[in-house]
Parts: structure tokens; C-alpha cells; sequence
């Protein structure tokens, strides 16, 4: 490419109608409560590595249906299971990452 | 001598009114400025949260007013205060002075091409709740493609919008916005439904069990963020622009469809009838109650009383509880004046 001595930024905008969801998709089929997640955020709050990973279980759950990177957020996780006792859903937090690790796979 | 009572408005609260009032033995009288009884709900398909049929329901309240005089595609003219109570003229040239009068105008829906972003009459495939309702009715609608592939609710249409004038929320669009996903993903399963929503007001009884079924059975994602333009596309899809305020990015999307859920608004039409009754208007643009709390049935004036939607955003049944306890608050009204 020429260069012109400027770059065009990249656009942030999630486009759904081309986003690929298929982890997602996948993800659904394995743990269909996954679905229910009303996103109150209870799971990030209480993350034993949250405050210091960032990491958060509503955040990985929206991440993938919106395209964004997990990957560093799941590995973070040490498999506690206090995400699954706040879940005032019942979604079974931990059985969600552990699949999801496998999509990632 | 039998007491006279006045219902103006035949929905739903007008209907109900009117049968508590005839079975209490006064002369009931039922003015509706349309061609037809049921009011709003008249049009509706299935009313949530136990999804029965409208037309059945309206059927039967209609056959509980026999001995009620029915006064279709009719106005009130004129109202005075006398010594007996009011005296009303109305559009067919019929005098009545009645003892009690129940305002039961209902509301507005809010005109949705005046949100002219949203594309309402501009774009082939923008449609609102009430065109939805029509067509699961029987209605043709060129405007729904034969398989959508995606399709989508915009939440709050004129609600909670104070440059539309409007501050107050709709109440029952929420809900109406999942019940309409839901059926519009029954009917087309391959369909992805998206509903565009600020914060989801599910107060009802059972209205938050729709919310998770929407979710874990049929799979409707749900977006937080306000729509902000719409847009067609070369190939005369729609374009969908919001902020997904959960994660902080603009986001889009094409759909085949765009169901628009217009908020109910106050009805302009009941003005006048509050300039010559010498009722009070409240902020909001609905008639005002006595108070909010435990007099919301009551007037600012002896012997009117209010029931349903006309004094704010109702659901069928606050609308029909609150007819029954005007019944009853007239009755007692008027045992206290006799
Ligand atoms: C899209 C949509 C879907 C809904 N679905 C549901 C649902 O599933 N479940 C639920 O609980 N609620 C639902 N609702 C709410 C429901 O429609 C209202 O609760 C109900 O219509 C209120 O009844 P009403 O009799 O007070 O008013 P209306 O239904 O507005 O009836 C008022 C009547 O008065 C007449 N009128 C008005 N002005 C005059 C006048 N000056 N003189 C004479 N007559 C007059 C009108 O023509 C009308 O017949 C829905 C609302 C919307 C917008
Ligand atoms: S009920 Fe929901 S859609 Fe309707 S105005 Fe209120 S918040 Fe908006």
C-alpha cells in the first residue's frame, strides 16, 4: 500500500449482522442456562481475581457475543466457584468457563 | 326515581364500570366516540401475562352490559354543573343530567412517525406494537417479509422522552416488546429477534418469568442501549444503529423488520371535556387525580370519578380493578348525597 503519511483508525463498532458467534453458539449447546444471564454483574463483583485480572464472568459471557478477546480474562480464573454461588440466575458459572476453555481449545 | 350515571368511554374500564354500576341498579348510560365497545384492547391479539385472546374477552364483557344504554360514535358536547348533578349534551342531541359521571377516556398511542429517526412511514419496513397486533389479528401487512431473518423491538418509542413531552414510561411496552418477540420467534424460529431497551421494567406479576423464557427458550438477545437512527440499506434492509452501553461500543445491525413500541400517551381529545367539566390536568398530560395514592379514582370535582388509563399508564387489570372500585366509589357517593 502507498504510503499517504496517515492511517485510518480501526472502527469499534460491533456489527451483529457479520459478527461471528459461533463460539457462543457453541458455548449454548453445552450450557444452555447460559442464556439467562440478565448481566448484573453479581459474578465480576465477587471474583477472587476480579480486582486484579479484570476478570469477569458477565464480561467473557457478553465478550464472545460481541467479538471481543476473553482469552486473557479465562485464564485468569482459578476455577473458585464464587461466581456460581451468586449467580441469582443459577447459572452454573464455573461449568460455563470450563466449557468455554475447551471451545477456546 | 333511578339515579342517572355517565360513563364516557367504552375500553375496557368503561365496560367494566359500566356492568359493576347497572348491576348496582342505576341507569347507566356508555358514550364512545368510535364505531365499537373494547377500546384499545379491542385491537390487541393475546394480552399478556397468561396470553388469552382478546376477542373472546371483549365478546364477554360486552354481553355482561345488556340493560345499559350504549351511546356509539358519540361525544360529549357540552357538560354543566346543576343542582342534580351534571347535565351533558351530547353529539346525538340526547340531553342527560346524570347524579355521577365516570371519565374512562383511556390514553393515546404516541404517533410513532413523530420519532422520525425510527423511519415510521419513511422506511418499507417499520412498523409499530399496535401494527403487530393487527396482524397477528389477520391483518395483511406488506411491511413484515414472508421469513424474516432478523428482526427487531425498539423499546420506550416516545416514553421517557422529554423532547417527544413525555416523561412518564409506558408501563406495559416492556412487556408487550417480549411478548411480541417471543411470538414473532415461534412463528419464524430461524428469525434472530433483538430487543433494544434502556432498562427492562418487568414489575408485574409474572413478567419477569416472560423475560427468562424469552431468554433460555427462545433465545432473544436482549441489547442495552437506545436506538439512535435507523437506515435502509441498498438491498431495502434496515440498518440499526445503538450504543450496546454494557460494553461501551457502537454497535449496528441489519434486520428484515423493526417493530416500533410506541408508549401510551395522554389523550388530547379529552381537553376540552376537562375545560368544561373544570377538571384538573395533571404534569404528565393525563386527568389528575385526587391524589396518587388511595384516591386515584377520585376527581378534583364531587361526582366525577376517573377509572383506567385516562389518568395514566395502566395494565388490563389495574384498569379493571380500578373500574370496580369506581363503581363502588359511586355508589357510595351517592347513598352519602341521598
Ligand atoms: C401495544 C399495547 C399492548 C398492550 N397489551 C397489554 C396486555 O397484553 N396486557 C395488559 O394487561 N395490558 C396491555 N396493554 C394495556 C391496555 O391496552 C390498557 O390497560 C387498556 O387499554 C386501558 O383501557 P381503558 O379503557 O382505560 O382505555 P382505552 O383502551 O384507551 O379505551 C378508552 C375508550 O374511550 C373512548 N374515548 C376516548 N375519548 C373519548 C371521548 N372524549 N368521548 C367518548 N369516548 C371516548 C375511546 O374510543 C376508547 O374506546 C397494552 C397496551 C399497548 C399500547
Ligand atoms: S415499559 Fe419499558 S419500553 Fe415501555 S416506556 Fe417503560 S421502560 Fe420503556
Amino acid at each position: 500500500m502507498i504510503d499517504f503519511g496517515f492511517t485510518l483508525s480501526k472502527s469499534s463498532t460491533v456489527d451483529l449482522t457479520t459478527l461471528d458467534r459461533s463460539r457462543y453458539d457453541q458455548l449454548i449447546k453445552l450450557v444452555p442456562t447460559a442464556r439467562m444471564c440478565m448481566n448484573c454483574g453479581s459474578c465480576g463483583a465477587t471474583c477472587t481475581v476480579g480486582e486484579y485480572k479484570g476478570m469477569s464472568v458477565r464480561k467473557v459471557l457478553y465478550g464472545i457475543q460481541r467479538g471481543e478477546d476473553v482469552k486473557a480474562m479465562l485464564s485468569s480464573c482459578m476455577l473458585c466457584g464464587k461466581c456460581t454461588m451468586v449467580c441469582p440466575r443459577g447459572i452454573n458459572t464455573r461449568n460455563l468457563i470450563l466449557n468455554l476453555c475447551k471451545i477456546y481449545d | 326515581m333511578k339515579q342517572n350515571i355517565v360513563i364516557i368511554g367504552g375500553g375496557i374500564a368503561g365496560l367494566e364500570a359500566a356492568k359493576q354500576i347497572h348491576n348496582l341498579g342505576y341507569q347507566t348510560f356508555l358514550v364512545e366516540k368510535s364505531d365499537h365497545l373494547g377500546g384499545h384492547v379491542a385491537s390487541w391479539h393475546r394480552l399478556f401475562p397468561d396470553m388469552i385472546a382478546t376477542k373472546p374477552l371483549i365478546k364477554d364483557m360486552i354481553s355482561a352490559i345488556k340493560g345499559v344504554t350504549v351511546f356509539l360514535e358519540t361525544q360529549v358536547n357540552d357538560v354543566e354543573g346543576v343542582r342534580e348533578g351534571y347535565r351533558l349534551s351530547l353529539s346525538n342531541g340526547i340531553n342527560i343530567t346524570a347524579q355521577a359521571v365516570l371519565v374512562a377516556s383511556g390514553f393515546q398511542l404516541f404517533e410513532a412517525q413523530r420519532k422520525e429517526e425510527y423511519g415510521y412511514g419513511i422506511y418499507d419496513h417499520v412498523i409499530t406494537n399496535a401494527d403487530l397486533e393487527a396482524w397477528m389479528n389477520g391483518n395483511k401487512d406488506q411491511r413484515i417479509p414472508a421469513a424474516p431473518k432478523a428482526i427487531g423491538f425498539v423499546h420506550c418509542v416516545g416514553s421517557r422522552d422529554l423532547k417527544a413531552g413525555n416523561s412518564q414510561c409506558s408501563k406495559v411496552c416492556c412487556m408487550t416488546a417480549i411478548k411480541q418477540a417471543i411470538e414473532m420467534k415461534e412463528r419464524f424460529p430461524n428469525a434472530e429477534v433483538y430487543c433494544f431497551y434502556m432498562d427492562l421494567r418487568l414489575f408485574g406479576k409474572k413478567y419477569e418469568d416472560f423475560y427468562i423464557n424469552a431468554q433460555r427458550d427462545f433465545g432473544i438477545h436482549f441489547v442495552r442501549g437506545r436506538v439512535s437512527e435507523v437506515s435502509e440499506t441498498i438491498d431495502g434492509r434496515l440498518q440499526v444503529k445503538a450504543e450496546d452501553t454494557l460494553i461501551g461500543r457502537p454497535l449496528k445491525v441489519q434486520l428484515d423488520t423493526l417493530v416500533l413500541m410506541s408508549g401510551m400517551c395522554c389523550n388530547p381529545l379529552i381537553q376540552k371535556l376537562a375545560e368544561q367539566a373544570r377538571l384538573e390536568i395533571d404534569s404528565d398530560g393525563f386527568l389528575k387525580s385526587r391524589d396518587n395514592i388511595t384516591n386515584i379514582i377520585e376527581s378534583g370535582r364531587e361526582g366525577i370519578f376517573f377509572a383506567g388509563a385516562c389518568t395514566g399508564t395502566k395494565t388490563v387489570p389495574e384498569t379493571v380493578a380500578e373500574a370496580r372500585a369506581a363503581a363502588l366509589s359511586i355508589h357510595n357517593y351517592l347513598l352519602q348525597n341521598d
